[in-house]
């Protein structure tokens, strides 16, 4: 860079001639070699998922290199990277959506508390319902706005009587700060609500089978600003109950929702801090280049 | 230092106001660097005209950081900067009000000027404020070297300095102090050079400060409020 420039700009600061623009030395940040660990923290005490040397295939393409990240108790983390940098493949890796997905394969020590979560014997069905996911569209089902939040509890059975289900119905709606809007048409369709309700309900209906992880995959890249923060809220007050991991390409959101960032770059974990040191002083080249918009 | 890359945003407008910001810094820096030492002229010489003229120059620099501050503001609600370009902003918005205060400390020391133009030299003093003031204006000069090549090291000698003209100025003030008590005519116009230096020394307090800010900005510590030998501690940590 040349400073000498600059102290020049300086020297000459009582004339207007005009300033060219300094120059900086040009070298592009897709040079920057990988860190041969994920720096920062990766690792908490007494993790709620447990996640070692985690690969992601595709055929024969891996789509994630050896990942390893806890995820802690009540915590919320968000994967962030560039797109095509594994993060919503890693997400979907811990509920098992990539079964769904045949050239798909994924090795590594999963865990969830002390659950394998690639455990032959394990009922998928049970697990998802433990680490339940909230998409990017909202998807609700054809149905009315009762019976998208009452499908999963009575799929499970978690509710007998009728009562029992109502109460699970308003509480779901209630904490995904939906049930004020829609108290008096439950048995509407819940495809007629907005975009941003659509998303609650979704929410609602994830956290209806009380699952302990809530996976979400870009919430809010369908939303409007207002719809946008209260999704953001919801998240702040889930993560008493649950543990959230959220992908994200709004940095700015996952600087304001999240605890931890995990910055992911072509497949690998480059580097796992506090959400307040990732945004402020990242300790990797390549974490500093991405949040500051230096890829592209 | 190798991670300040303020070129390389795949926004080239962001770029744009980015170098902009640090040039007009820069200029900010070189103008209140030429205040300080067009005050100190005017002292030393009884130069009227020149001590006017610093009086009038104080607006431009006044002006310069409104102009800075507002290129700040833009940039935060336009941009949302994040890590080194957040540090960047923080470190020049702060560094901005240092200069406008080295600004209005060399005007003070234009209107003492003034004074002792009028009322007569002081017949003591001016060994000190030269020597001080070359401290100073070497102080300032590195510091926005320092800001300039994002030189960590450098604003920690800055600050180092600051100590030195700290005592300095101690040891004039009792000079100064002990004649005007053998001449008690001379008082008014020692007091005169007296609040001269104690504009210089404020001058160094804020070249200071501006060191922290570079130290802030490159390293992303905090380091107002602690000793030097801590300061060089944080610097040399993990390079």
């Amino acid at each position: 860079m040349d400073t000498a420039q600059q102290l020049d700009n300086r020297d000459r600061a009582n004339d207007d001639a005009a300033k060219p623009p300094f120059d900086v030395e040009e070298r592009s940040m897709q040079d920057t070699p990988y860190p041969e660990k994920t720096v920062g923290k990766p690792f908490v005490d007494a993790p709620k998922m447990r996640l070692r040397n985690v690969n992601v295939f595709y055929d024969d393409n891996q789509a994630i290199h050896d990942v390893s990240l806890d995820i802690g108790k009540n915590e919320v983390i968000s994967l962030i990277g560039p797109s095509g940098c594994g993060k919503s493949t890693f997400l979907r890796s811990l509920n098992r959506m990539n079964d769904t997905i045949d050239i798909c394969r994924v090795r590594g020590d999963l865990q969830l508390d002390d659950q394998d979560l690639y455990d032959p014997k394990l009922d998928v069905v049970e697990l998802r319902a433990r680490v339940g996911m909230v998409f990017q569209k909202p998807n609700p089902f054809p149905k009315s706005i009762y019976d998208n939040v009452a499908y999963g509890p009575r799929l499970h059975g978690l509710a007998d009587k009728k009562y029992d289900l109502d109460g699970i119905v308003e509480n779901s709606l209630r904490k995904a700060g939906l049930w004020n809007e829609v108290k008096d048409r439950l048995h509407s369709p819940g495809t007629g609500l907005s975009g941003g309700q659509q998303q609650r309900l979704c929410i609602a209906r994830t956290i209806a089978v009380s699952p302990e992880v809530v996976l979400m995959d870009e919430p809010c890249s369908a939303l409007d600003p207002i719809a946008t923060a209260k999704i953001e809220e919801l998240i702040d007050e889930l993560t008493e109950s649950y543990t959230i991991a959220i992908v994200t390409h709004s940095m700015q959101q996952a600087a304001r929702v999240s605890h931890r960032t995990a910055y992911f770059h072509l497949g690998r974990l480059i580097e796992v801090n506090d959400t307040e040191t990732v945004f402020t002083k990242p300790e990797h080249e390549l974490t500093e280049a991405y949040i500051t918009g230096r890829f592209g | 230092m190798d991670r300040m890359h303020f070129g390389q945003h795949s926004s080239s407008q962001f770029n744009e106001a980015l170098e902009s910001i640090r040039n007009h810094l820069m200029e900010m820096g070189g103008l209140v660097e030429k205040q300080v030492v067009d005050a100190l002229e005017a002292l030393l010489h009884a130069d009227s005209a020149l001590a006017e003229k610093v009086l009038t120059t104080e607006d431009k620099v006044d002006d310069l950081e409104i102009q800075i501050d507002e290129e700040c503001a833009r940039v935060l609600a336009l941009r949302q900067p994040a890590a080194s370009d957040l540090r960047l902003i923080i470190a020049v918005s702060k560094a901005v009000s240092d200069l406008e205060r080295i600004g209005d400390e060399s005007a003070k020391i234009a209107a003492m000027a003034l004074q002792l133009a009028q009322e007569g030299e002081s017949p003591r003093g001016y060994v000190e404020v030269r020597h001080i003031g070359n401290h100073v204006r070497n102080m300032l000069r590195d510091t926005l070297d320092a800001f300039a090549r994002f030189d960590a090291d450098k604003a920690v000698e800055v600050a180092a300095e600051d100590s030195e003209v700290d005592l300095e100025y101690r040891s004039a003030m009792r000079a100064l102090v002990t004649f005007m008590m053998e001449d008690p005519r001379a008082i008014s116009r020692v007091l005169n050079i007296i609040w001269s230096l104690r504009a210089l020394e404020r001058i160094g307090d804020h070249a200071r400060n501006i060191g922290e800010q570079v130290i802030f900005l490159v390293k992303g510590t905090d380091v107002r409020h602690i000793s030097i030998d801590e300061m060089e501690k944080e610097v040399r940590k993990k390079d």
